[in-house]
């Protein structure tokens, strides 16, 4: 195992197993609880992880000191912040115009899971790359969208980021190599691992210098189950890829909980645990706090820095929440109250406030000018979005192809494309 | 029927004592069944007729369906005979494969048909064509069902109608019921039948209710596979569709009334094995067809029709045969160019007239 696994970053040692709210079986068998130790466990057991006390950090080779926690600077406080304030209240406006019949179809939100999106995405540059599935409305925002031209797209307005043809599930910008937005869960995972591979192709075949992007690819735990998952496991660790592999471990997809969808990863273990299926494809495997920006934000600053060095992908595994339903649609009748209450007391954003306060690193003052702030930027991009103007007719049958010769040849020797009204006919066409 | 009012219909169940919802019906001689509750009562009734059937999908048993087909099954049949997958279509889909060529008969839940391209594999290399790479020995008895087609601002990757993927492969039968009648009779035929069988249905029809006798709600009420039926009869002019579509036609058949035209609907049913010889002898008496879907049109399923026209009854044709299908892109999001992605009401009725020649 490589040199950097005993690196691990000092916070996220040193916590208790913690148990989880206990789940019902079906009827009313007794319930199971569920420990779920928070802290990274990398390449030790479950069992010895479990069983140690809350240790010091381990002493790695040719280092004397355990690292001390970095505290926040102002300036990353004040993004970290504004980043997960501003994914918050985007998603609950849409919560509210969706039931003002603004927005329609599916529409996922991220509300609870915030620290996951901000501690990995504030820490890549620009021009990386990310890949998402349908909860895509906050891995957006954070790799710097416009909140106006994401709430436009949800209007289905031309304004939006896709000109309202993707909506809620489908955000794309080749501006800010956002590569979607998927409706299948897994689907994400190849595309993203595609886009590691151009990077290393540009570098190595092509020989372009300063091909260093690192992809980030976020889907949930029942993906975990998708073939593909594997398949991008297997040839990311096979191929080097710079990618680092983020579960929002929400405990739920849809309706199935975790522990009945995945099996455990190990003979010894009795409940699953997706980030020891890193270390059986060759890579780390790395279970983070996820609602804790600063503990995401380490790990992901880690794993973004091996992968730019070339040293491969890792597996991180985020434990998170999301206090809504899967979707605006779900009634969201399986989860018990004591585990929503349990992780409601876990909120990110009261979490990072505290601690931003409690470390004098920003005063209260400067916090409430940033929610302000961000409040006047949610109100501005619904403004934006419902005085925009709904598509053309004629939009309809723009960029199908590429080249829009690709509708074919008229009779008169002419393309398709170039008949007028060809855009503006009717529903039929062929 | 004041019982139905005060109790709802769980509350009707529970007063008649009955074991299923269709014959709390039936006692009550009610008129009215919904879609939903027309698929929901034929998979109780089968899995109560044949302990081999089962059921599995994602959010069938806990969640009650993610459209809530298969509500109550699971508190009444057990997790067994109910199951919640994974998300693992390839997997589970193969697993259902399997189960078939092993004796079972289960029935396969996609969330939407989208999702079982990631298991159409499965579908088509193992379940339609083993009986004929076996030379007869093993065969499939699965049923794979779930929503086909446009929802309503759901996009491109969910909106996707897959009728002339699978009534292109040999080996598979393909359904595609409209009304409460052909849920209940079609999905029971197609649980009951020894072959691999794609159940095409519709979400935004899922809510609908259509009338129902006693027939209809009978236990062993099936309607055959491979028979069209005649939705409405007419005879200027003949509306084909299958789903959705046949509802569209019904309307548009009752706007061509209003201008004297009489429009005869066909309701194909059952895609393949398709009942030509009903589409025929309607365009013999109609001389005109118009054939609508909301798919794709190249290689879409009405072109299968229009060729059947063109070579079976070309001399009995007034006017060249004519489709209305959906706009080839993939489907947008934003509400106004949603609709004029899909074939609307008004359309087919400016094409049947076109086709009268007015």
């Amino acid at each position: 195992m490589s040199a950097l696994l005993h690196q691990l970053p000092s916070s996220c040692q040193g916590y208790a197993p913690r148990p989880s709210v206990p789940q019902q079986g079906l009827k009313g068998s007794a319930p199971q609880v569920q420990c779920r130790p928070t802290r990274i466990l990398s390449h030790r057991t479950l069992a010895q992880a479990v069983s140690a006390p809350p240790a010091a950090p381990e002493k790695s080779k040719g280092k004397d000191k355990p690292k001390q926690q970095k505290s926040l600077t102002p300036e990353v406080a004040k993004d970290l912040y504004r980043d997960m304030f501003l994914g918050r209240e985007f998603e609950e406006m849409c919560a509210q115009m969706y039931y003002r019949g603004k927005m329609f179809g599916f529409v996922h939100l991220y509300s609870g899971q915030e620290a996951v999106s901000t501690g990995v995405l504030r820490a890549m540059r620009p021009d990386d790359y990310v890949c998402s599935t349908y909860r895509d409305h906050v891995h957006a925002l954070s790799k710097g969208v416009p909140a106006k031209n994401i709430m436009a797209e949800l209007f289905g307005k031309k304004t939006g980021i896709c000109r309202g043809q993707g909506g809620s599930m489908h955000m794309f910008s080749a501006e800010h190599n956002l590569l979607g937005g998927f409706a299948f869960i897994g689907e994400g995972i190849p595309i993203g691992l595609g886009a590691a591979f151009g990077v290393k192709y540009r570098k190595e075949s092509i020989g372009l210098e300063g091909s260093d992007q690192v992809v980030a690819s976020f889907f949930g735990d029942g993906t975990c189950n998708v073939g593909q998952f594997y398949e991008c496991l297997n040839m990311a660790s096979l191929y080097k890829l710079p990618i680092i592999f983020v579960v929002e471990n929400n405990l739920w997809a849809i309706g199935m909980n975790h522990p009945r969808a995945t099996g455990p990863s190990d003979p010894n273990d009795t409940e699953p645990h997706i980030w020891k299926k890193g270390p059986a494809f060759g890579m780390p495997g790395v279970l983070v706090d996820g609602m804790d920006v600063q503990k995401v934000r380490e790990v992901a600053v880690e794993a973004v820095a091996r992968a730019r060095a070339g040293l491969g992908p890792t597996l991180i595994e985020a434990e998170t929440y999301r206090f809504r339903g899967h979707s605006l649609a779900d009634p969201d009748e399986l989860r018990r109250k004591e585990e929503k209450e349990h992780y409601a007391a876990r909120d990110p954003i009261p979490q990072l406030k505290k601690a931003i306060l409690e470390g004098n690193i920003l005063t209260q003052d400067e916090l409430k000018e940033i929610e302000k702030d961000v409040l006047a930027e949610v109100d501005a991009a619904v403004q934006f979005a419902e005085e925009s103007p709904k598509p053309d007719k004629a939009q309809l049958l723009e960029n199908v192809f590429a080249d829009p010769k690709g509708f074919g040849i008229h009779e008169d020797g002419r393309y398709k494309y170039q008949m007028p009204g060809f855009s503006s006919g009717n529903s039929a066409l062929v | 029927m004041q019982s139905l009012l005060q109790f709802g219909r769980n509350g009707l169940r529970r007063q008649a004592q009955t074991q299923s919802l269709a014959q709390a019906w039936r006692g009550y001689a009610t008129k009215e069944l919904s879609v939903r509750d027309a698929l929901n009562s034929a998979l109780d009734e089968e899995l109560s007729r044949d302990d081999r059937v089962f059921i599995m999908g994602e959010e069938v048993g806990e969640y009650q369906g993610a459209y809530k087909i298969t509500r109550g099954l699971l508190q009444k049949y057990g997790a067994k005979r109910v199951r919640d997958t994974p998300i693992t279509e390839a997997g589970f889909t193969g697993i259902g494969a399997g189960a078939a060529f092993a004796g079972l008969r289960p029935v396969v839940e996609f969330m939407t048909f989208n999702f079982a391209m990631q298991a159409i594999d499965q579908i088509i290399n193992s379940s339609a064509k083993t009986l004929y790479m076996s030379a007869g020995t093993i065969s499939s008895p699965i049923v794979f069902r779930g929503p086909n087609g446009a929802a309503a601002g759901v996009a491109a990757q969910h909106s996707q109608c897959y009728a002339a993927w699978y009534s292109h492969v040999p080996g598979l039968k393909v359904l595609a019921p409209y009304d409460s009648e052909d849920c209940r009779g079609l999905l029971k035929a197609a649980i009951r039948d020894p072959d691999p069988v794609v159940f095409l249905e519709n979400e935004i029809l899922y809510g609908t209710n259509f009338p129902v006798d006693d027939t209809i709600m009978g236990k062993d009420f099936t309607l055959p596979i491979g028979k069209a039926k005649v939705q409405r009869e007419g005879k200027d002019i003949t509306l084909v569709g299958f789903g959705k579509m046949v509802g569209y036609n019904l309307d548009a058949a009752k706007e061509l009334e209003k201008e004297g035209i009489s429009a005869e609907v066909i309701n194909v049913r059952t895609l393949k094995p398709l009942d030509r010889e009903t589409i025929v002898n309607s365009v013999r008496k109609t001389h005109r067809v118009v054939c609508v879907e909301e798919g794709w049109p190249q290689s879409g399923f009405t072109a299968e029709i229009v060729a059947t026209v063109n070579e079976e009854c070309f001399d009995d044709l007034d006017a060249p045969p004519e489709r209305v299908t959906g706009a080839e892109v993939p489907m947008p999001y934003a509400a106004n160019l949603e609709v004029a992605a899909l074939p609307q009401i008004k359309d087919v009725v400016r094409v049947a007239k076109r086709c009268m020649g007015r």
